[in-house]
């Protein structure tokens, strides 16, 4: 079976994801491994939220908001590009290829390059392969984790 | 060290403060001593066993050391810088605080070792230092010190990371957190981690699993290091207070050396300059971004 990258998007509210809008109600033909998630600004974009994606078995993310200059809230966006820039950069130290994270500024009227960056990503995401790494990093195994009721024998 | 011992004696005989901040000799090496009687300042010393970060007391989750009134606390340069973070962030009021700094001429890692520093002794972070008096002092003490001996340091240690591939950094990293308990001494000796509330303790919605295996280890590490970028003084007390020895300080100083040549920033002693994060320029670099 081939593979196919499962891509979460974060995107603002007021740019990117109209801009994905445009993208659908122009009928654009585009990848369709990417599940959006909508946030009010890219200043909202707790780098967590990335961390928690790439914890559930995310093979890539986009991240995109408003252009510079362009910010609904007026400076989310320079904020988040100063938190991402450093993130970018730490996750390499420890090793996480930062290729698997897209990041970019799409406005309300570029739906055609939504979905450049959407194809884009996920071919690359494709060349990359899974991302199973961080996801695997599981907890042991202990006895008895079925729950209580599977070791005590009782019903809840 | 007579004259830290007879500014604090003065200090307290006057009542400028209630309580002088040091190291006292104690059983297992120097050990911070809050020093409340004008006739206890001969406990007082200062010498390369001052290891501990002694701001992390000054910090507001300590509320207990506020109700002392009025404090001085023997700084080093590096602490100073803590102390500036915490100014800086509006948890400490400048005036509420008489710091006693002492010219540095490089610590240990280990309160229990010898008095002078060796380049076997020496601590990492004290070989690349940069600002061995503290400048956000009241008082200035101690007499001037030779720099502290060369050794490989973190950065040298991150040359060498960067040298890596992708897989043999994540590697190393899986090896080193792999042993972290989630005792949270880290996050506890921290000067500068004031939160009421840490993202690490919310459960409702559970964002970093709280449990010690590696997942939630990496998780909960970067969310630190990232919450310290461009704040964390260098002073290196995650990695000394970590009871399973992972080199914590080095996904600080990762952060750091990204702050400072992205953002032209390096943290420094004095409260008045802004910190990177929370500010921003309109021209930041954006390579990165399509």
């Amino acid at each position: 079976m081939s593979f196919e990258p499962k891509v979460t998007a974060f995107v603002c509210n007021w740019c990117t994801y109209t801009g994905a809008d445009l993208a659908g109600t122009s009928r654009l033909q585009m990848a369709s491994n990417v599940r959006i998630i909508r946030l009010p600004c890219t200043g909202r974009i707790d780098p967590l939220f990335l961390l928690k994606a790439f914890e559930r078995g995310a093979d890539g993310l986009i991240v995109s908001g408003c252009h510079p200059a362009d910010c609904h809230y007026n400076a989310g966006n320079y904020h988040a590009r100063r938190r991402f820039a450093i993130f970018r950069e730490l996750l390499d130290v420890v090793g996480l290829d930062p290729a698997r994270i897209t990041f970019s500024w799409v406005s309300a009227s570029e739906g055609n390059k939504w979905r450049e960056v959407v194809d884009d990503t996920v071919e690359r995401i494709r060349g990359l392969g899974p991302f199973t790494a961080y996801r695997d990093l599981t907890p042991p195994a202990v006895s008895g984790a079925e729950g209580p009721s599977a070791t005590i024998g009782g019903a809840p | 060290m007579t004259e830290l011992r007879d500014l604090a004696r003065k200090l307290l005989a006057e009542g400028t403060v209630k309580a002088v901040l040091g190291y006292e000799e104690g059983p297992r090496g120097l050990r911070p001593v809050f020093v409340t009687r004008a006739e206890d300042a001969d406990k007082l010393v200062f010498d390369a066993r001052a290891v501990q970060n002694l701001v992390t007391w000054l910090n507001p989750r300590r509320p207990h050391v506020r109700r002392l009134g009025k404090l001085a606390v023997v700084v080093k340069a590096c602490d100073a810088r803590a102390a500036a973070g915490l100014i800086r962030e509006s948890q400490v009021k400048r005036d509420d605080v008489v710091f006693l700094g002492v010219r540095c001429g490089g610590v240990g890692t280990d309160p229990m070792g010898p008095a002078g520093v060796t380049p076997d002794t020496v601590a990492p972070r004290c070989a690349a230092c940069t600002s061995r008096v503290p400048t956000l002092a009241d008082h200035l003490v101690g007499p001037e010190l030779p720099a502290p001996p060369a050794r490989e340091g973190a950065d040298d240690w991150l040359a060498r990371l960067d040298g890596r591939d992708h897989a043999e950094r994540w590697a190393f990293w899986m090896g080193e957190l792999e042993r972290c308990v989630r005792c949270n001494a880290c996050r506890e000796v921290c000067p500068l981690c004031f939160c009421e509330r840490c993202v690490q303790d919310k459960s409702q919605p559970q964002w970093i699993e709280s449990s010690p295996h590696l997942r939630g280890n990496l998780s909960w590490h970067l969310t630190r290091a990232l919450h310290l970028a461009g704040r964390c003084a260098g002073c290196d007390e995650c990695s000394r207070a970590c009871p399973v020895g992972i080199p914590l300080g080095l996904l600080n100083r990762a952060a750091a050396r990204t702050v400072a040549r992205r953002f032209d920033y390096v943290v420094s002693d004095d409260p008045g300059v802004p910190a990177p994060i929370g500010a921003f320029r309109h021209d930041d670099a954006e390579e990165f971004i399509r």
